[in-house]
């Protein structure tokens, strides 16, 4: 990683946030729903940053707006150091592509694979037909597919292949960010591994940068040199993967880790301590979102939201952690019952 | 870790491609579907016959011969001169009967064809866009679904007065409620689909997304909702002429035949009975394959 | 232990499908005692979750399953009929399914389907059934459970109905449990508690328990014994313990070899694979199925597999004496 230091980030999030309106029944009063809740993130070339989280924590609308398919409500996206306006979806399509979680809707069923591959080619009119042909067999042959699947339609192909035909589509056109959202939850564990292996090639091979939102740690841990937890459209920590996964913080990560039920037998299922249900996004709790769930909670936590405090290798959104806002750090909270 | 586990792009290689193409297999569900086989082929001879017309109806439609009015058919004891009879204006059934297959077909094809198009430009709209495309379209629907058809028409036809293109139009912009709403629910169906976000993130436009990527895969809806319409619309060409405001004499029109038959139903039932028959045949034929079609493009869409 | 609660011999199950007999699951045998778990593992496609079924009397009727043996505490299954297995099923067998959305009834609500089973099967009034469908929400750790009882299923999480799944499934205390891929639908960490809340109720309720699942940490943390699935076989079973530190199957070893395991796999480092696709079982199907994504196939695959038992309670099925285990360098 250190050849890469120097770099500017080639993906950079400043302040994202996007709020939704969300109405409540027929005659609810329109309430304001914060997907993602000032965001910021910088990635360096090369880098993968996985981003963890339970369902409803925003990290598919993240990636829905790097992927231009939904504006931030504030704050701006960079790539390159240019800011990505909403109106340029095609000039940040050649740079962002996505490999999404299933590949059994990922690709349209009425199309041959050759169709599905070049779509790409042909939305840019980069090439004629005869450069077009080319390039996806070259790219067949990168993601590992045999050229003769070029006519064949996806409802032909097992799982794996449908995924490596997305990642042929997702990589045609060199992008230099691929936003991975859960690329191999719906694969058998075989192929799984297949896939990661893939990606991990293809990272090396063409200094890739990928966003691999995943709920999987373990394979999160496997795959990213960064990690970045998301808790109600918060970003509550962020670091290296070794950072994270050796020494991590926030209590709300380590209830994460502790939820890893790594193969090893006689261990039993660990207690995550995390008590109640994820929070309705609606109606985020007070102070720090996690204070409810959070086995350390102290009394401050319940009415002073947590500022980021800056870690060796990243921040850390904690009161445990925050030395210097003067609150008494020694008083728990009672929690609410399970 | 052992040579074999390492070489990662050598295992989807020797995958098999496995199962038939989509083509395939839906050929095999078609040749396969009784209904569908039997629609088709009715259909189709009915067709056959509208095109080739002239040369099959052994005389001219339009002919009157006062000598020999009301013959009966060949299997009531009439003649082979002429095979189904002659009307009361001694023209021949029979080449009425062929001739009015073309303005039954015409109207089925060109009626459906242009509710078809209003039908699933708003309906696909309405799904694509929601918001207040679809509030406006979803009115729409509704103040058309508040109008009664045939009252419609029939007022449309007395004051334009009635002829074959008055009918069709009429009949066209008429029949395009229930293209709209099933192509607005195919639509919002497919519109979640991850190939759609993905087509949106390689910055292909709304157009190009609601032709290839939307478009194909609701066609199947369409096609089934498209024979539905031609089997409605003919059944009300025939109920408008019957009527006398839909085509109008001397054109062979099977609706026009059975009006003309009634006075006589008592005396000489067969000449309701017979362009009755053809109009249930036909109609019968459009909605089995109508059926057929449904039951052969939805294993498809559930995989 | 004298004899097991359940006692499974030589299942087989067929599909007759376009071009003949899919042989989804060809004999295959276990044994399960009171209180213990046993956790069926596989990839799609291997026949673990019609086994499940085929237990329950649940499959469809063109679906054709025969078994030498197959007893319910001295209930013959395979003989018993529609009747008895109504009888049996929700009473003293449970199930609960991956998708609990779809196997709750949207139009009822939760109390109402809680008490179903109860006032169906026990000769027992309204008042009774309500008071233990309350006792149960509450131990499978749902709050305000008396108010629950009017809620309709779209109004709970994920989570929570996983939890209604299960305290329905334990409403007539049952002696076995049947559950299939109960937590692949949720969250890593609702994942966890779930698995606690079955461990511990089955603890507490003396039940035996079948768990179906493709997620080896599942099955590592909640096993005692585990049935090693592929292609419609039992490729290797034993006790958590030896599969686990153990494994002799080449298919075993290679799922375990697939998978990040943190603190054991280097980070970023290739993990293993397992080459090839599930052989298709349409027709007869003879010798070892893994043959043809097997790094250790020989000749002899093709033929019958011997049954091999390397200790106590543990067997698996390979031509090679100890699964070829010495051929690899990293296990």
């Amino acid at each position: 990683m250190s050849n890469t230091d120097t770099t500017q980030p080639v993906l950079e999030l400043r302040s994202v946030s996007k709020t939704y309106t969300v109405k409540q029944g027929m005659f609810g009063k329109p309430k304001p729903l914060k997907a993602i809740n000032d965001v910021s993130i910088s990635l360096k070339r090369g880098e993968v940053l996985g981003l963890v989280g339970e369902s409803g924590c925003g990290k598919s609308t993240l990636a829905k707006i790097l992927l231009g398919l939904e504006e931030p409500t504030k704050g701006e996206v960079r790539v390159d150091g240019e800011v990505i306006g909403a109106t340029d979806r095609r000039t940040l399509a050649r740079r962002i592509q996505p490999i999404f979680q299933d590949p059994y809707s990922s690709l349209n069923p009425r199309k041959s694979i050759e169709d599905i591959i070049s779509l790409p080619l042909r939305v840019h009119s980069i090439g004629d037909s005869n450069t077009q042909d080319k390039a996806v067999r070259e790219i067949l042959d990168i993601v590992g597919l045999p050229q003769r699947v070029m006519r064949t339609y996806p409802s032909q192909m097992s799982g794996g292949q449908r995924q490596r035909v997305a990642i042929a589509r997702a990589l045609i056109m060199k992008p230099e960010i691929v936003i991975c959202d859960e690329p191999t939850s719906a694969l058998d564990v075989s192929v799984q591994s297949q896939i990661l292996n893939l990606l991990n090639d293809l990272r090396a091979e063409f200094n890739l940068t990928y966003l691999f939102i995943s709920h999987d740690l373990a394979v999160v841990e496997h795959l990213a040199t960064r990690v970045a937890v998301m808790y109600l459209g918060r970003i509550v920590e962020e670091s290296s993967v070794g950072g994270l996964f050796d020494t991590s913080g926030h209590p709300y990560t380590q209830a994460l880790l502790k939820s890893v039920l790594t193969p090893e037998a006689g261990k039993g299922v660990p207690d995550t301590e995390l008590g109640m249900e994820y929070p309705n996004p609606i109606a985020p709790p007070s102070g720090c979102h996690f204070h409810p769930r959070c086995p350390m909670a102290m009394t401050h936590c319940a009415t002073v939201p947590p500022r980021p405090v800056p870690t060796p290798e990243g921040h850390v959104e904690c009161h445990l952690f925050d030395t210097e806002n003067g609150h008494d750090t020694g008083t728990p909270l009672m929690r609410e019952g399970v | 870790m052992s040579d074999a586990t390492t070489n990662m792009t050598s295992d989807p290689m020797l995958e098999a491609i496995v199962g038939p193409t989509p083509g395939q297999m839906l050929r095999k569900r078609i040749f396969g579907h009784q209904g569908l086989m039997i629609g088709v082929v009715v259909l189709g001879i009915l067709v056959l016959v509208a095109i080739f017309a002239p040369l099959l109806a052994p005389h001219d439609p339009y002919a009157q011969s006062l000598m020999a009015r009301m013959k009966p058919p060949v299997f009531l004891g009439g003649t082979w001169e002429h095979p189904l009879g002659t009307d009361h204006l001694g023209r021949d059934y029979l080449s009425r009967l062929i001739y009015g297959a073309r303005v039954s077909l015409m109207i089925g094809v060109v009626a459906a064809t242009i509710s078809g198009v209003i039908g699933t430009a708003m309906g696909v709209a309405a799904g694509y866009f929601g918001g207040k495309v679809d509030a406006v379209v979803t009115y729409l629907i509704n103040v058309r679904l508040a109008m009664p058809v045939v009252l419609v028409a029939l007022a449309v036809v007395a004051i334009l007065g009635g002829s074959l293109q008055v009918v069709i139009v009429v009949l066209g912009l008429l029949l395009w409620d229930r293209f709209a709403v099933v192509m607005r629910a195919s639509t919002l169906q497919v519109r979640g689909r991850e190939y759609v976000a993905a087509a949106k993130a390689v910055g292909c436009s709304t157009p190009r997304i609601l032709m290839s990527e939307i478009m194909p895969n609701i066609a199947n809806n369409l096609i089934v909702v498209m024979t539905l319409e031609m089997a409605h619309a003919i059944l009300l060409e025939a109920a408008l002429s019957f009527l006398g405001l839909g085509v109008q004499p001397p054109t062979p029109s099977w609706g026009l035949m059975v009006s003309e038959g009634k006075n006589m139903m008592l005396f000489e039932p067969w000449m309701v009975l017979i362009p009755g028959a053809v109009l249930f045949v036909l109609v019968l034929a459009i909605n089995l394959m109508g059926d057929g079609l449904r039951d052969v493009t939805a294993p498809e869409n559930r995989s | 232990m004298n004899s097991p609660l359940l006692r499974v011999k030589d299942l087989t199950i067929d599909i007759p499908v376009g071009g003949g007999t899919l042989n989804a699951v060809r004999g295959i045998d276990f044994d399960l005692n009171r209180g213990e778990t046993l956790c069926i593992v596989g990839e799609s496609g291997s026949g673990k979750s019609l086994t499940s079924l085929a237990l329950m009397g649940l499959l469809g009727g063109r679906i054709k399953r025969t078994a030498s043996q197959m007893e319910f505490d001295g209930i013959d299954l395979t003989k018993a009929n529609s009747k008895t297995m109504r009888a049996l099923r929700g009473d003293r067998m449970a199930m609960i399914f991956q998708e609990p959305m779809t196997s709750l009834n949207p139009a009822f609500t939760i109390g109402n389907q809680l008490m179903e089973a109860l006032l169906l099967h026990r000769n027992v009034g309204k008042e009774a059934a309500r008071a233990r469908a309350i006792e149960l929400l509450e131990k499978v750790g749902i709050t305000a459970a008396e108010s629950r009882l009017s809620q309709y299923p779209h109004q709970l999480s994920g989570g929570l109905r996983q939890r209604v799944m299960i305290a329905m499934a334990l409403m007539c205390e049952p002696e076995l449990i049947i559950a299939d891929e109960p937590t692949t639908a949720l969250d890593v960490t609702i994942q966890a508690q779930i698995l606690r809340l079955l461990v511990d109720l089955g603890r507490e309720m003396n039940m035996a328990m079948i768990l179906i699942t493709h997620d080896l940490g599942v099955v590592a943390r909640v096993a005692d014994k585990v049935a090693v699935m592929y292609a419609g076989e039992l490729v290797e079973t034993g006790s958590a313990d030896q599969v686990f530190n153990a494994p002799m199957h080449p298919y075993t070893r290679g799922l375990l070899r697939c998978i990040p395991q943190p603190g054991k796999t280097e980070r970023g480092a290739r993990l293993g694979t397992i080459p090839g696709i599930v052989p298709n079982l349409v027709g007869g199907v003879t010798g070892c199925p893994f043959r043809t994504r097997c790094d250790h196939a020989v000749a002899a695959c093709r033929n019958a597999i011997p049954h091999r038992k390397p200790a106590e309670n543990h067997r698996f099925r390979c031509v090679h004496e100890t699964g070829h285990q010495t051929a690899e360098t990293v296990v």
